[in-house]
């Protein structure tokens, strides 16, 4: 037997991760997402590769875009009408980002919608939320599990098990505990198949705090002077965690520069964290009973009439990566002057002034044929990623022992790398397939057959270490399940009774 | 398997109790406290009343009545505590503080049990420390004076038979109030579960807590062991407007069902036309799915709420103050929504306060945990919309929270006529007692009580009575009419059933399923279902296997050894880790033995032979060469004699060689 797993994206890339494995007879789709870098056909997995009615069930780990953004499209566009599984955060979160993102494409950048704003909500209403250790009978013989991954608000490694073919497929994960989230759980489950995200394969990151502290000062050095500081980011996860910094800085530092959050966007996803605090750090979960933390004191929000009006403030501001929107329009008025700061948090897809700003010092950006930016902002770069690092990697290879390992979601060099430190180190098989590829692991199969009773009350443990050790008699009968039993019953079965064999010394008196 | 009944319990507030010894285990389910009993204290009086002192109550702190036939087992004897409700959870600190309590005990309940058993824990202690304010602490060890037997004695007959029980065998169930460390320690010692999460005790069994719709946090049990598997039903509600849904398709398939719903006994005015309705429709399938939907569960509870409603804003109209003294998710919740909506479209304005230590607390948890909310609840999640309108109604001031009656801001607000929802049902503990001094005179006052209160007694020192009482049963546990087809729904072949629901299960014994009565404090015995376990042979150990065929019998047999190992109650059997000896053993053998056939055999050997006859034996065959040597063979019994070792070892092989064996 063997699992087979077509890599639909994120196959040596970063980008529209999608997995179909095909595990004891079920094809489950993990993750369904889109490529921020392209705008044509290649910013989805290639569908035409599956049938879409032989999915058995869709599971999508995080509401990111990468993993969610082709969702609709599956759904409304291709036809799939299978079972949706995701946790409860990322089902009431997932609907905001597509429709920003959606907007985005249509609104601003003028291109052809893939899908629609009811496709989106249709798509949405068919999603079943699951809670984290929840076990899910999806059919008679499948079962998944969510754990807890950390990466996000409810970010979920998924856990699927069909018979005794168990396979575990990550997302992205975080395996240190950050401002309002908690460190990826797991628990020690016997895999077949761990596949796992490696966006940080080689890099092994020190203490955040450090980074912490450089961020605030970055931006309390920038606002005392009477700079504006612009973070762009996405609705959703950093913008909290940030703000969770920021805010809890302002009142211990007692500093009175109001901190904006631009759009109702994320006041509205503020309001989904209060509802969703179960799903944050136990440190947050703890200091919450009366306030919620995600009440923040200093945040208020933005108009875009307030770009222009003087002093300092600092401003979140959506999308992330200055890939469009409110973000780039900011960033345009603020970028030539140099008392001002950019502060960008996390990864940028190359191709958007989020990376090129983060690749190296430009002076000026070339938007497009009639736009030149010039840049004399200082820029500073939050490298505390929400993925864990490559030690973190290697832990959770180490400490899950699978017979075989996947990489995705990482850069093509890098995924080498660690493939042969997992190989070489850890002594399990690991591959990282391209796009569109497929790969066989072989799982070991066992017989399923019953034992007795005595059978199993006479095994014995041996004397060195805490290995029970049973012996008896199978009994194999054509069309039905092999039975293991004990000798004595194995005698009673076909009806015959044991000879026994006594010796002695000496002679009889018959032979005498 | 063994039921041990130790407690039936009493309504909503006090779940049963029972002990059940399987596999080896000893799994106690619920550790309540019966509230109720608090009754035969008498409430504080308020300064200045004298409508307290004339009633026959015990003046005294409360001490607190546990079940007491669970002091009759050691503690340490007790592998698995299992805990469906937060009011099932509420005795668990003083089983936990005994010294005997093994921390190797598993104690589980699901998050949301313990999130809301710890703060009504809280809650308890505080209120408690009313009578400790006013009476001073205990000042000696012991057994309080009302325990003494003089004292006892002198209880009239209803208050008699709350403290020592109907057989008089209680007492021993009271025990003084348990500290805040107590309870520190106890929810330590929880180890909290989300529905549907697999647990696995000792490899041997896997236990799940699922929905059981009656409350927030309220479960079903599912245990599978190589054994079998059973169902633990606890009072379960099939509409519910706030908890999540009963969860029927885990719970359907499981080997025993141990029904442990005696709300129908708090609920004996059931009109006999219902019952035989049920008996018939329970027949066919689609039918009895339809039956358990729960629409019509949820739109009573909606008529009932309305109604109360209606007579709440009646009382208010004439200038009078409702109290509603209630702990149930399912009762202050949706009613805070109903009457605040009927307040808004009358254009009244009348002010709502929650009086409650803990209420805060309470009330801010019960609107961030929507993975235990109903499919209603988290669509609001899902529209981005609070779970409950009470944090926005707070918000808008039209509901106010205050710790205690006496605090300095809601003395400042407080305006009569006013509606108060009060912790305490048992109308001796927390703010209702104070309230009820102040308005039970008052004929335009409104008070809601939940049915199954001692509701007499509990008024008793609040006489004479002049305001309203409002008695409403809530929805509690499981029709009788939809127990039928539930169990055709679960499709068990085993249901344990308590003797004294006996009467209203419907005559006729299902074919589907065996049923088996259980009576408080006999132990019911249960003949096991399985002959054998399920078990997966590793294919490495299956290459190892050099099976013989029977013939004669259509088999092949071979001799098997390896690692036993038992998981999540499966048995695995392994390759080992180190190389066994596999001939350890000696071979077993069968079968007539052929004379001629042991001979052909031992001349191989060169050894030679001649078969001899004796009345004694089957058949003898005497050796000469190379050592003397006698073969008696009677039936399945062999002596080999022989003074040389090896000559008698080389018989031995000849005989293995002609006999059937493995």
């Amino acid at each position: 037997m063997a699992i087979q797993c077509l890599i639909l994206g994120a196959g040596q890339e970063v980008g529209k991760s999608c997995v179909v494995a095909m595990i004891g007879g079920k094809k489950i789709m993990f993750d369904c997402g889109m490529h921020m870098g392209f705008s044509d056909h290649r910013a989805f997995p290639d569908f035409s590769l599956l049938s879409s009615n032989d999915i058995s069930c869709v599971v999508i780990t995080h509401f990111h875009l990468d993993h969610i953004g082709a969702l609709p499209y599956f759904t409304e566009v291709c036809g799939y009408n299978g079972p949706i599984y995701m946790t409860y955060p990322t089902k009431a979160l997932a609907p905001l980002m597509l429709e920003d993102y959606r907007k985005i494409l249509v609104d601003r950048r003028g291109l052809e919608e893939q899908y629609t704003y009811e496709n989106i909500i249709h798509c949405m209403n068919k999603v079943i939320p699951i809670d984290i250790k929840q076990t899910i009978q999806v059919d008679k013989d499948l079962q998944i599990r969510a754990y807890y991954a950390g990466h996000v608000l409810g970010a979920a490694m998924i856990y699927a098990q069909v018979g005794e073919e168990k396979m575990l497929y990550t997302g992205d994960y975080n395996m240190t505990p950050d401002r309002h989230l908690g460190a990826a759980q797991i628990d020690r489950l016997s895999l077949d198949l761990l596949i796992t995200e490696s966006t940080y394969a080689t890099t092994v990151r020190d203490s955040k705090y450090s980074r912490e502290r450089e961020f605030l000062k970055a931006v309390h050095t920038c606002v005392a002077a009477g700079g504006k500081v612009l973070i762009p980011t996405f609705a959703l996860g950093r913008a909290q965690e940030l703000c969770i910094l920021l805010d809890d800085y302002w009142e211990r530092m007692n500093i009175n520069v109001p901190i904006y959050f631009s759009a109702g966007l994320t006041i509205q996803a503020n309001m989904y964290y209060k509802m969703l605090i179960g799903w944050t750090s136990q440190k947050i979960k703890d200091s919450y009973t009366v306030r919620n933390p995600f009440d923040f004191k200093h945040v208020c929000p933005f108009e875009r009439s307030m770009i222009n009006l003087p002093g300092p403030c600092v401003l979140f501001a959506t999308p992330g990566m200055i890939s469009g929107g409110f973000s780039l329009e900011v960033f345009k008025q603020w970028a030539p002057s140099d008392k001002n700061l950019i502060a960008i948090p996390g990864y940028c897809v190359a191709g958007t002034i989020g990376h090129k700003l983060m690749s190296g010092k430009p002076t000026r950006i070339d938007l497009d044929k009639d736009t030149l930016i010039d840049v004399r902002c200082q820029i500073h770069q939050l490298t505390f990623s929400p993925h864990t690092d490559s030690k973190g990697i290697m832990d959770l290879v180490e400490f899950l022992s699978p017979k075989h390992v996947i990489l995705v979601h990482g850069e093509k060099p890098k995924m080498a790398a660690l493939k042969q430190r997992i190989e070489s180190e850890l002594g399990i098989q690991c591959e990282y397939p391209a796009n569109n590829e497929t790969v066989l692991v072989p799982t070991t199969q066992s017989l399923k057959i019953s034992a007795s009773k005595t059978f199993v009350r006479n095994c014995t443990t041996e004397l060195d270490g805490d290995e029970r050790i049973a012996e008896g008699i199978l009994v194999m009968e054509k069309g039905h399940n092999a039975k293991i039993v004990s000798e004595e019953e194995f005698l009673e079965t076909i009806g015959a009774e044991r000879n026994v064999v006594s010796f002695t010394g000496w002679m009889s008196p018959l032979a005498q | 398997m063994k039921l041990t009944c130790l407690s039936e319990g009493g309504g909503f507030y006090s779940p049963p109790c029972h002990i059940l010894q399987w596999c080896g285990f000893t799994l106690l389910f619920e550790c309540p406290v019966d509230l109720s009993a608090l009754a035969v204290f008498s409430p504080i009086p308020t300064t200045g009343s004298s409508s307290s002192d004339n009633n026959s109550l015990i003046r005294a702190v409360p001490w607190y009545k546990t079940v007491a036939s669970l002091h009759l087992w050691d503690p340490s004897s007790i592998d698995v505590v299992l805990i469906s409700s937060p009011w099932a959870l509420l005795g668990l600190p003083f089983l936990t503080r005994k010294p005997g309590f093994s921390s190797s005990t598993k104690i589980y309940a699901t998050e949301a049990t313990v999130r809301f058993g710890h703060l009504m824990m809280k809650e308890l202690t505080f209120m408690h420390m009313e009578y400790v304010r006013y009476y001073g602490p205990d000042k000696k060890l012991g057994l309080p004076d009302w325990m003494n037997w003089t004292n006892l004695e002198r209880l009239q007959m209803e208050l008699k038979s709350i403290v020592l029980g109907e057989k008089q065998e209680e007492l021993s169930g009271w025990v003084p109030i348990y500290s805040a460390g107590d309870i520190k320690d106890c929810i330590d010692k929880i180890q909290p579960l989300k529905l549907g999460e697999e647990v696995c005790f000792n490899g041997t069994l896997v236990i799940r807590a699922l929905s059981s719709g009656l409350d927030i946090g309220s479960c079903n049990w599912s245990i599978k062991s190589p054994k079998g598997s059973l169902v633990y039903l606890s009072s379960s509600v099939f509409g519910s407007a706030h908890a999540m849904e009963f969860d029927y398709p885990l719970l359907s398939g499981h080997d025993i069902i141990i029904f442990s719903d005696f709300s129908s006994l708090d609920s004996m005015d059931y009109d006999e036309e219902d019952t035989n309705k049920c008996a018939l429709s329970g027949e066919s399938e689609d039918c009895s799915m339809d039956e358990l939907s729960g629409n019509d569960e949820l739109e009573a509870e909606n008529e009932k709420m309305h109604f109360i409603c209606s007579c709440i804003v009646d009382s208010v109209k004439k200038g009078g103050s409702a109290l509603i003294p209630s702990g149930r998710f399912g009762v202050v919740l949706p009613l805070l929504e109903h009457i605040c909506n009927l307040f808004d479209s009358l254009n009244m304005k009348v002010p709502i306060f929650i009086i409650s230590e803990t209420a805060q607390e309470t009330l801010a948890l019960t609107n961030s945990i929507p993975e235990w909310l109903c499919k209603q609840r988290q669509k609001k999640l899902f529209s981005g919309e609070a779970l409950f309108q009470h944090m926005e109604l707070i918000k808008e001031g039209i509901i106010s929270v205050h710790p205690f009656l006496c605090s300095s801001d809601l003395l400042e607000i407080w305006k009569e006529p006013c509606i108060v929802i009060s912790p305490h049902w048992s109308l001796r503990l927390g703010s209702a007692v104070q309230l009820l001094h102040r308005w039970h005179a008052d004929p335009r006052s409104l008070l809601i009580l939940e049915e199954g209160v001692h509701d007499e007694l509990a008024l008793m020192p609040f006489k004479p009575l002049k305001m309203k009482v409002l008695q409403c049963s809530f929805l509690s546990g499981i029709q009788m009419k939809k127990v039928n087809p539930l169990f055709q729904t679960l499709r068990s072949k085993i249901v344990l059933v308590p003797q004294s629901l006996r009467s209203q299960f419907t005559r006729r014994e299902s074919e589907l399923y065996k049923i088996y009565y259980y009576t408080k404090n006999e132990i019911a015995r249960i003949p096991s279902l399985k002959e054998g376990f399920e078990a997966y042979l590793a294919t490495d150990l299956v290459f190892q296997l050099q099976p013989t065929k029977l013939p004669e019998k259509n088999i092949a047999v071979a001799r098997l050894k390896g690692k036993l190992l038992l998981r999540k109650g499966i048995y695995y059997l392994t390759l080992p880790n180190k190389q066994l000896n596999m001939s350890v053993k000696p071979s077993v053998h069968w079968g007539t033995v052929e004379p001629t056939c042991l001979l052909r055999a031992l001349n191989e050997k060169e050894i030679d032979g001649s078969i001899l006859h004796n009345e004694n034996y089957d058949f003898c065959v005497c050796v000469k060469k190379p050592a003397e040597a006698l073969i008696e063979v009677k039936g399945n019994k062999i002596m080999i004699s022989c003074e040389d070792k090896t000559v008698s070892a080389l018989i031995n092989e000849a005989l293995n060689s002609v006999c059937n064996r493995i």
